[in-house]
């Protein structure tokens, strides 16, 4: 048994009284791939806002690693630590190209002068060729983030999680706004990569879902529903009751 | 490195606006000095220092667009840093006017002298000597900016929020500076200098040099703006401008971004406003006000924001109307500037250089359709 890459435990976070989560606790392995569902307003945003230091909790520890609180962190330093995110909304930099999106995201240091001297090297330029062609954007590569579709949009954010190579990936609902077959694509990717990195991805899509087979957690008002494969879990009278809004 | 550093920023528009600024280096000086007063070619020393006034405010337009254009700070304090800097240089010409003040006292401004001061206070101290006044030149307003922005950004204050405290700023710098006790001349501030480096500050010579220095100084930070701008630094720069959380996530320290073009910035208006003040002859706090500040706001907007160039273009072409309107219709010139930004924000949101941009997109995108177009013609007559 080995000790889990992300802990988090007895978390709650609340909103003028609103409780987004609500003594939740989770374990994510070294290597693993884990589903999150669960209705709107589960809480399931909130829970990577918090693990990545965008909100902090009321009560609850998220230990990195076995010994590093993240809810003490700020946001740079949890990154630097090898925690990367993809945002609901795809946010990509509007105004710069496919190309200067990766480069920004690369594993590279992160200092003023760093930045201010920097000059692509021959395996930034390599990786950053392996990266177009994962997320397919090599025709794109000089087009402003700004004017791709959506869903390229999506694969550019994915790209750039991948380019900054981090231990923990979080993956808020990658395959809005994709296609059935880029859908498959999305997943086979997640699929690959984990393994060398824990992935963390939270979909609505049940398709998608299947296709990861792995574990899932079901979150529903701020708590943990259940857990376990997508057809125990679907068969859990609590999970079908939460979903038909009973 | 420093040289590929420097260089590696500099585009087509840049070498263009370095070719006008080295022609007029030679030319101006030229022409006011070596052509014959009678000849149409000739330029006044009224004309030179007006020129000299108009680059000092591109420097300024300059440091606010790296700040305003690419990070998305909208400063309305800027003219703080101008001012401070321009204070720096004040303090050194009025300590070379020496005894030939009206009230003779080598050792202390008349202003000093006025309020019945026995002795220097210890901030005037070193301000005697060039290098060390031409230090605090920079290095004032670059730690006060550097205080500012490290309690502002570490904060989180954005938006609007961030530019009333900038705001905040220069007003109460201006109130500060009104007080004769602070010893900066109170009201009236700090004029009448006589020499600069042991040379007559009126002599035509001196003017020009001094005109030389100036477009100098702004052909040094434009290829430094551009250098900054055109790096991996500059791109996290315009990221944090766009997306601010989103380049928190990717490990970047947004607050030390900031803080380091902030920095960078207040130290050229500082600069700017250095070389200002012997050309004008006075520096008082009326250059603290907020109005001034808005004013370099209102250059960026109409040369284009977040383009350099723009920024150079529009401080020098709105203060040309300026002389033109003071000189013709004073009243409205208040009118005018505030119509023009209105007009710009309306329907030229990226300002002059951008209007230009647009402009030759769309020629290239009618020029591209009419060859796809030929090609297609050709096609259809094909076998
Ligand atoms: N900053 C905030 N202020 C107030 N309420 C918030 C805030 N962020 C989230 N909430 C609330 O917390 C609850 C959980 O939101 P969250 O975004 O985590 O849900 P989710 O599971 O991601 O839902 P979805 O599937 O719609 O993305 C929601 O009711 C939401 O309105
Ligand atoms: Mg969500």
């Amino acid at each position: 048994m080995t000790d889990p890459l992300l802990y988090l435990d007895g978390v709650s976070v609340s909103f003028d009284g609103f409780k987004a989560l609500n003594n939740l606790s989770l374990m994510i392995d070294p290597g693993e791939l884990r589903a999150i569902i669960g209705p709107n307003g589960a809480g399931k945003t909130t829970m990577m806002d918090v693990i990545t230091g965008k909100t902090r909790p009321d009560h609850g520890t998220v230990m990195f690693e076995g010994n590093t609180d993240l809810t003490k962190l700020k946001e740079s330093t949890i990154a630097n630590l090898g925690i990367g995110r993809k945002f609901q909304r795809p946010t990509v930099f509007e105004h710069h190209t496919v190309l200067d999106n990766l480069e920004l995201a690369l594993k590279n240091p992160r200092g003023v002068f760093s930045g201010l001297f920097y000059k692509v090297s021959e395996e930034d330029r390599k990786r950053i060729e392996e990266l177009l062609d994962i997320t397919k954007l090599s025709p794109k590569r000089d087009v402003v983030a700004g004017g791709l579709a959506h869903g390229e949009k999506q694969w550019l954010e994915i790209g750039m999680l991948l380019a900054q190579d981090p231990k923990l990936l979080l993956v808020d609902e990658p395959v809005a706004g994709m296609t059935d077959a880029e859908t498959e694509q999305t997943a086979h990717l997640l699929r690959a990569i984990s393994g060398k990195h824990s992935v963390i991805v939270v979909e609505h899509d049940m398709v998608f879902v299947r296709e990861l087979g792995v574990k899932v957690t079901v979150l529903h008002e701020g708590s943990m529903l259940a857990e376990g494969s997508l057809d125990t879990v679907s068969a859990n009278q609590q999970v079908i009751d939460v979903y038909l809004g009973r | 490195m420093l040289t590929r550093f420097l260089l590696a920023g500099l585009d087509t528009k840049a070498w263009v606006l370095l070719s006008v600024l080295a022609v007029l280096a030679v030319a101006v000086p030229f022409m006011a000095l070596a052509v014959p007063p009678t000849s149409p070619w000739s330029l006044s020393m009224l004309t030179v220092t007006l020129l000299g006034k108009y680059f000092c405010y591109a420097l300024l337009a300059l440091s606010l667009d790296l700040v305003w254009g690419y990070c998305g700070i909208l400063s309305l304090g800027h003219g703080a840093f101008f001012a401070l800097g321009g204070y720096a240089m004040g303090m050194y010409l009025m300590r070379q006017i020496g005894s030939r003040g009206v009230y003779g006292n080598a050792e202390l401004p008349d202003f000093m002298v006025f309020l019945n001061w026995k002795e220097l206070p210890w901030y005037w101290h070193g301000f005697d000597m060039f290098p060390f006044a031409a230090l605090m030149v920079v290095l004032i307003p670059g730690v006060l900016a550097f205080a500012f922005g490290w309690f502002a950004f570490r904060s989180r204050v954005t938006g609007v929020y961030l530019s009333i405290i900038t705001q905040a700023m220069t007003f109460a710098l201006l109130l500060a500076f009104f007080r004769n006790d602070m010893g900066f001349g109170g009201n009236n501030g700090l004029t009448d200098f006589k020499e600069i480096l042991g040379y007559d500050i009126q002599a035509p010579a001196t003017r020009a040099g001094l005109f030389v220095a100036t477009v100098v100084a702004l052909a040094i930070g434009y290829i430094l703006a551009s250098a900054v701008v055109s790096s991996k630094y500059g791109k996290v720069l315009v990221a944090v401008r766009d997306a601010e959380s989103r380049v928190r996530f990717l490990g970047y320290d947004v607050e030390k971004v900031k803080l380091f073009a902030w920095t960078l910035s207040a130290c050229m208006a500082g600069v700017a406003g250095a070389l200002y003040v012997p050309q004008v002859g006075i520096i008082n706090p009326s250059e603290f006000s907020p109005a001034a500040s808005i004013e370099a706001v209102i250059w960026v907007a109409v040369g284009g924001r977040g383009t350099l160039a723009g920024a150079v273009l529009g401080a020098v072409i709105v203060n040309y109307g300026k002389t033109w309107f003071t000189g013709v219709l004073p009243e409205v010139w208040l009118f005018a500037l505030g119509g023009l930004f209105v007009l710009v924000t309306l329907f030229l949101p990226k300002g002059i250089l951008g209007l230009a941009g647009d402009l030759r997109q769309r020629l290239a995108a009618r020029r591209s359709r009419a060859a796809a177009g030929s090609n297609a013609a050709k096609e259809a007559t094909a076998p």
